[in-house]
C-alpha cells in the first residue's frame, strides 16, 4: 500500500499525485515508469514517472482518466492509498551522444518529456520544449517547463493559448533553422508518428516514448510487443523508449485499440451510464 | 510366484461435458480405500527404480507401504523429507515420463499410480493443516528472488534449518507460474496458497511488488544477506516470427494465461479484459498449450484446435493433459504448422498454414517436421494463442553483470547451483529455460542444501 501524499488537478482530466515510494524513487530516473493496480480488483496499469525524489521518498504520476482504471484511481482522495505500485520498470532514457535537444510533449506525454527537462538542465544542456495540447485547459506544466528549458513553445489545436497550431509546425520551423541534433518526442500515438515523419525527412534522430497495452511490465506477458526494425521488441524490458523511425507505427496503433470496446463497458459500469 | 494381474484405480473426475464449461479441477483425488488399494501394487523393489526416476528421489515405496497400511502420517512424514509439495507434484508432474516410466509393476499390467497416491498424501497433509514448527533463527538471512515452485521450496528448506528468509516477488501475489500460468482446473490456486502460508508460518517474509533487477538489485540483497536464490523463471514469451502475429487477437499463452488466471478474468464480473474467442486456435502442444486450450474453452469457445507441427508420439504434454483435452472436444491439428497469420481491419481472421510429414531425427532426438509442398490451406480461427515456450528474461541479469549466462541467456550455475558471483545461488526455469515445476523444486532444494552447507548448518 503506498500513501497518496499530494493529488492536484493540472488540467480538466489530469491530476498529479505524489506518492509516498520510497524504494521505487530511490532507484527512478528520467524515462522509466511504474505499475499500480488502485485497488486489489484492480488492473495493473503502467504510468511513466513524471517526477521523483529520493530525499523525499515520492515518486509523482500524472493520471488522466480516460477509462475505467484511472477513474477507479481518481476516487482514492488525498491521504488515500494506492493498493500495489511497483517499479520503477524500464530503461532509462539515454540521449548523452546528443548536445541540441529538443523535447516534443503532447498531452498527457509532458509527463515523460518534464523529468527529462530537469535533467538536461541540471547538466547544463537544457533543450527547447515544444508543448502542444487540444485547448488551454489541457496544457500542463506551464511554469515547470519554463524554468527548465532553453526555450519553451506552446500550441494550441484551437488556438486557445500562445499559438494555434500544432507541434509539428514549430519543430519544423526550428529543424530548418538547423537546432538539434536530436529530438525526443513523447505523446499519443499519432502525434508521436507525425514527429517522426517530420524529423525523418530531416534526418534527425528522434527517441519517442511507447505505451502500448500492458500486463505484468517485467518481460512475461508479451502483450507490451511492438515492432521495431523489423525485429519484436518488448516495451516493458527493452525499451519504453525506442528509435521512433523504426517503429511500425500503423501495428502499434491498432494494438492500442485492442480493448476499446471492452474498457468502454467496464467504464459505464462505473459510471452508470448507459453505452 | 506369479503376480495377480490388477489394473490401477483411477480417480474419479468431472464428467467431460460439465467440466469443459467450468474451473473447478478435472480429477477428483482418490478415496482412502483407493488409495491404499492402488499403494498396495507396489511391488517393493529393493533397488526402487521409481525413485532414481524422480527429480527429488522421493521414497517411493516406502511411501507406498505406509499408504498400503493406512497409515497416512508415516506416508506424508516420508514423503515430505524429500518433496515440501506433495500435492502440487502430485498434479503436475509428468509421471509417465519420470518415476512411472520405471515402475516394474509395468511389465505385469501397469505401473504403479504414483502422482495419484502423492497427491492423495499430500492432500491429506494440507487437510490436517498442522502448522509448523517454528525453528530457531540461526543469526542467517537469505534472500529468495521469485515465489515459484523453485524458490518457495529454497525458501522452506532454508527457513525450516534456522536460516531466516526474505521472499522478493515482482507480482501482487505468489506463487510464480503456479498462480498466473496453470489453471484452477489443473491445479487449485488453493494448494499452492497453503504451501506458502506453510513458509510464512515458519517465520518466512514475503515483500510483493518488489522487481529484483529494477527496486533493489542483487549487490543489495547481498549486503544485507549471508546468500541470495534467484528464482525467477522463464521470461518472455517466443512468437514464431512469421507475418501478421502482431494481429490483434493474437495472444502469447503467458499472457492469456494471466489475464485469466493471476488478473482473475475468468470472473464473470472481473475488470481485467481478455478476448473470448468463438473458434480459437492454438500453436504447441506443450503443457502450457494444452492450458490455453482449455481455458479457452472454459472461457466459452466454441471450437479449439492444437496445431503441431510434428505428430502424435511427440507431443510434449503429459499423457493427461492431452488425454482429458482430448476428452473435453479439443481439436486436434498434428502435422501442421501455420506460416502466416492472415489479418482484417487489424485482427487476426485465419492462419494459412501448410501439411507437414516427419524426416529424419534432429539434435532432439525427435523426427524433424518438414512442409509438404503445395500443400497450404487456411484455418478460420478469430483468436490465435501462442504457446511454444519462452526465452529468458534479461531483467536480473541486465542489473548484475557479473552473473554469467549461457549463449541462450539463461543463468550459469555449478552442480551446487551457485552461480558466477559468490554467495549468489539459482535455479528453476531461470537456469534451464522452461522446463517443469518438479525440475525447479529440486534445483530449489538443491541451492538449500549448498547454502546450508556453506553456512556450516548441518542437515541431516
Amino acid at each position: 500500500m503506498n500513501k497518496i501524499i499530494t493529488k492536484r488537478r493540472l488540467a480538466c482530466n489530469v491530476c498529479e499525485y505524489v506518492v509516498d515510494a520510497p524504494r521505487v524513487a530511490k532507484k527512478a530516473k528520467p524515462g522509466m515508469f511504474i505499475i499500480l493496480r488502485a485497488d486489489e480488483e484492480g488492473e495493473r496499469i503502467p504510468f511513466t514517472i513524471c517526477d521523483y525524489s529520493a530525499e523525499e521518498g515520492t515518486v509523482t504520476i500524472l493520471v488522466q482518466e480516460v477509462g475505467y482504471s484511472t477513474a477507479k484511481l481518481a476516487q482514492i482522495p488525498e491521504g488515500g492509498y494506492i493498493h500495489d505500485f511497483v517499479g520503477p520498470l524500464g530503461k532509462p532514457t539515454d540521449l548523452s551522444e546528443f548536445s541540441r535537444i529538443c523535447l516534443v510533449g503532447g498531452g498527457i506525454g509532458t509527463a515523460v518529456i518534464y523529468p527529462q527537462a530537469k535533467y538536461l538542465k541540471s547538466i547544463g544542456k537544457a533543450a527547447d520544449i515544444i508543448v502542444g495540447a487540444r485547448n488551454r485547459s489541457l496544457i500542463m506544466y506551464e511554469d515547470e517547463f519554463k524554468a527548465s528549458a532553453k526555450e519553451l513553445f506552446l500550441t494550441t489545436d484551437d488556438g486557445s493559448y500562445i499559438r494555434k497550431g500544432f507541434v509539428t509546425d514549430v519543430l519544423r520551423e526550428n529543424l530548418d533553422k538547423g537546432l538539434y541534433d536530436c529530438v525526443m518526442a513523447v505523446g499519443p500515438m499519432p502525434m508521436m508518428r507525425a514527429v517522426c515523419n517530420l524529423t525523418k525527412e530531416y534526418g534527425i534522430k528522434t527517441v519517442v516514448s511507447m505505451n502500448p497495452v500492458m500486463v505484468d511490465g517485467t518481460g512475461m506477458c508479451g502483450g507490451c510487443r511492438i515492432k521495431v526494425g523489423g525485429q519484436i521488441k518488448y516495451a516493458c524490458v527493452d525499451g519504453p523508449e525506442f528509435d521512433g523511425h523504426e517503429i511500425d507505427w500503423t501495428e502499434a496503433m491498432n494494438r492500442l485499440g485492442a480493448y476499446k470496446e471492452k474498457e468502454k463497458e467496464t467504464y459505464c459500469r462505473l459510471t452508470g451510464e448507459k453505452e | 510366484m506369479a503376480i495377480e494381474k490388477t489394473p490401477r484405480n483411477l480417480m474419479n473426475e468431472q464428467d467431460p461435458q460439465v467440466r469443459a464449461h467450468n474451473f473447478s479441477e478435472v480429477a477428483l483425488g482418490y478415496t482412502p480405500e483407493q488409495a491404499m488399494a492402488e499403494a498396495k501394487r507396489c511391488l517393493q523393489c529393493k533397488n526402487a527404480p521409481c525413485r532414481k526416476g524422480c527429480p527429488v528421489s522421493v521414497r517411493i515405496p516406502e511411501m507406498m507401504q505406509a499408504v498400503a497400511e493406512g497409515d497416512f502420517d508415516k506416508a506424508g512424514e516420508i514423503v515430505k523429507s524429500t518433496n515440501s509439495l506433495p500435492s502440487v507434484c502430485g498434479r503436475v508432474c509428468p509421471q509417465e515420463e519420470q518415476c512411472e516410466k520405471f515402475c516394474i509393476r509395468s511389465r505385469i499390467d501397469e505401473p504403479v499410480a504414483i502422482g495419484a497416491v502423492e497427491r492423495f498424501v499430500g492432500d491429506y497433509l494440507l487437510a490436517k493443516n498442522q502448522k509448523p514448527q517454528k525453528v530457531e533463527s540461526k543469526g542467517y538471512r537469505a534472500a529468495v528472488v521469485g515465489s515459484g515452485p523453485a524458490s518457495i521450496t529454497c525458501a522452506a528448506e532454508l527457513q525450516k534449518a534456522g536460516v531466516q528468509v526474505t521472499v522478493y516477488e515482482a507480482f501482487h501475489k505468489a506463487g510464480g507460474v503456479l498462480t498466473y500460468g496453470i489453471p484452477e482446473f489443473r491445479l487449485p490456486k488453493s494448494l499452492f496458497k497453503s504451501e506458502i502460508d506453510t513458509v510464512l508460518d515458519l517465520g518466512a517474509e514475503i515483500e510483493f511488488n518488489t522487481v529484483v533487477g529494477k527496486t533493489i538489485t542483487i549487490d543489495e540483497l547481498l549486503e544485507e544477506n549471508d546468500a541470495v536464490f534467484i528464482g525467477s523463471g522463464a521470461g518472455l514469451p517466443s512468437f514464431m516470427g512469421i507475418p501478421g502475429e502482431n494481429n490483434n487477437g493474437v495472444y502469447s499463452a503467458n499472457e492469456y494465461l494471466t489475464r485469466v488466471n493471476l488478473m482473475g478474468a475468468y470472473k464473470s464480473d472481473s475488470i481485467t479484459p481478455v478476448q473470448k474467442g468463438k473458434n480459437v486456435a492454438v500453436i504447441g502442444a506443450g503443457n502450457v498449450a494444452m492450458d490455453a486450450a482449455r481455458t479457452a474453452l472454459r472461457m466459452g469457445a466454441e471450437k479449439v484446435s492444437i496445431i503441431y507441427r510434428r505428430g502424435r508420439e511427440e507431443m510434449p504434454a503429459r499423457k493427461d493433459e492431452i488425454h482429458h483435452a482430448e476428452q473435453e472436444g479439443i481439436n486436434f491439428m498434428l502435422l501442421t504448422n501455420p506460416v502466416e497469420m492472415i489479418g482484417e481491419n487489424g485482427w487476426v481472421k485465419g492462419l494459412k498454414c501448410v501439411k507437414m510429414e516427419l524426416g529424419e531425427p534432429d539434435a532432439s532426438g525427435r523426427r524433424r517436421p518438414v512442409a509438404i509442398k503445395d500443400s497450404e490451406f487456411i484455418v478460420e480461427t478469430d483468436m490465435v494463442i501462442v504457446a511454444l515456450g519462452t526465452t529468458p528474461n534479461p531483467l536480473i541479469k541486465d542489473s548484475c553483470k557479473e552473473l554469467a549466462t549461457n549463449p541462450k541467456g539463461t543463468l550459469i550455475v555449478d552442480e551446487g547451483m551457485m552461480t558466477s558471483v559468490d554467495n549468489v545461488y539459482a535455479g528453476g526455469d531461470a537456469v534451464t529455460g522452461a522446463a517443469t515445476v518438479i525440475l525447479a523444486m529440486g534445483a530449489g532444494r538443491k541451492a538449500s542444501e549448498t547454502i546450508l552447507a556453506k553456512l556450516g548448518i548441518k542437515q541431516d
